[in-house]
């Protein structure tokens, strides 16, 4: 499930209701990330999407994650629009029947949000505002999946 | 009628976000000419490195079919989350 949200959210509340039920689960796996603030650097983020076709890219990395990595199921909680600093950004939450897997598709989860989802992100610091694209370390990340992809 | 959309820095230059084009290009290449008459220098910015197309949110390579009240996205360089 993919749920974009320009509210905060809790993201207890969110692993609870996940957790909630779940009998033949041994592991859940979370990833939640927080908007940074950098002592002189990005002030406030704004994170754009298209409503309808973000949800429908992140929807399909989770479709993936859950074939890849034998998942029972996994849940995305995106922010969008302006997000201050401390604030929850994204959430990703994996179940699985054992540890390896969940954390796995965690991680390639996260990886595939932070160079492949679209958002559009723009930071307000001190010399004015920006448009950002993966950093490098991004792009080096999402490649680590792509090399055990063609095994 | 098409219906355009622009996000990211597009929506900057352009200083709009959603904007419709009358009489309804038959095709993107069409559209982008409408575009290019209107402003040339967001013409410019849709034909730019990494800039995508998505036809009623779906992403197309080429000069695309546009049907009437088609949803058109211009989609710079995705920024991720």
């Amino acid at each position: 499930m993919i749920r974009l949200t320009a509210d905060t959210f809790d993201p207890g509340a969110a692993l609870n209701r996940f957790t909630a039920g779940r009998t033949v689960t041994g592991a859940v796996a979370s990833f939640l990330g927080i908007a940074r603030g950098e002592a002189g650097q990005a002030t406030a983020l704004e994170l754009e999407a298209y409503p309808g076709f973000t949800e429908a890219r992140i929807a399909a990395f989770i479709e993936t994650a859950i074939h890849r990595f034998g998942l029972q199921d996994a849940e995305v909680i995106h922010r969008v629009g302006p997000i201050p600093p401390g604030d929850p950004i994204v959430l990703v939450l994996t179940a699985a029947g054992h540890r390896r897997e969940a954390f796995e598709a965690c991680d390639y989860l996260m990886d595939y949000l932070k160079s492949r989802a679209p958002f559009w992100k723009k930071e307000y610091g001190p010399g004015g505002a920006r448009w950002v694209e993966p950093t490098t370390r991004d792009l080096a990340d999402i490649e680590r999946w792509r090399e055990t992809e063609q095994t | 009628m098409a219906r355009v959309l622009l996000f990211g820095r597009l929506r900057d230059i352009a200083g709009w976000r959603e904007r419709s084009f009358d009489p309804a290009p038959d095709r993107l290449s069409a559209l982008k000419a409408m575009i290019r008459r209107a402003d040339a220098a967001l013409a410019d910015a849709l034909d730019g490195p990494g800039v995508q197309a998505a036809v009623d949110k779906v992403l197309v390579r080429g000069d695309a079919i546009l049907t009437p009240g088609a949803e058109v996205a211009f989609l710079p360089p995705m920024s991720g989350g």
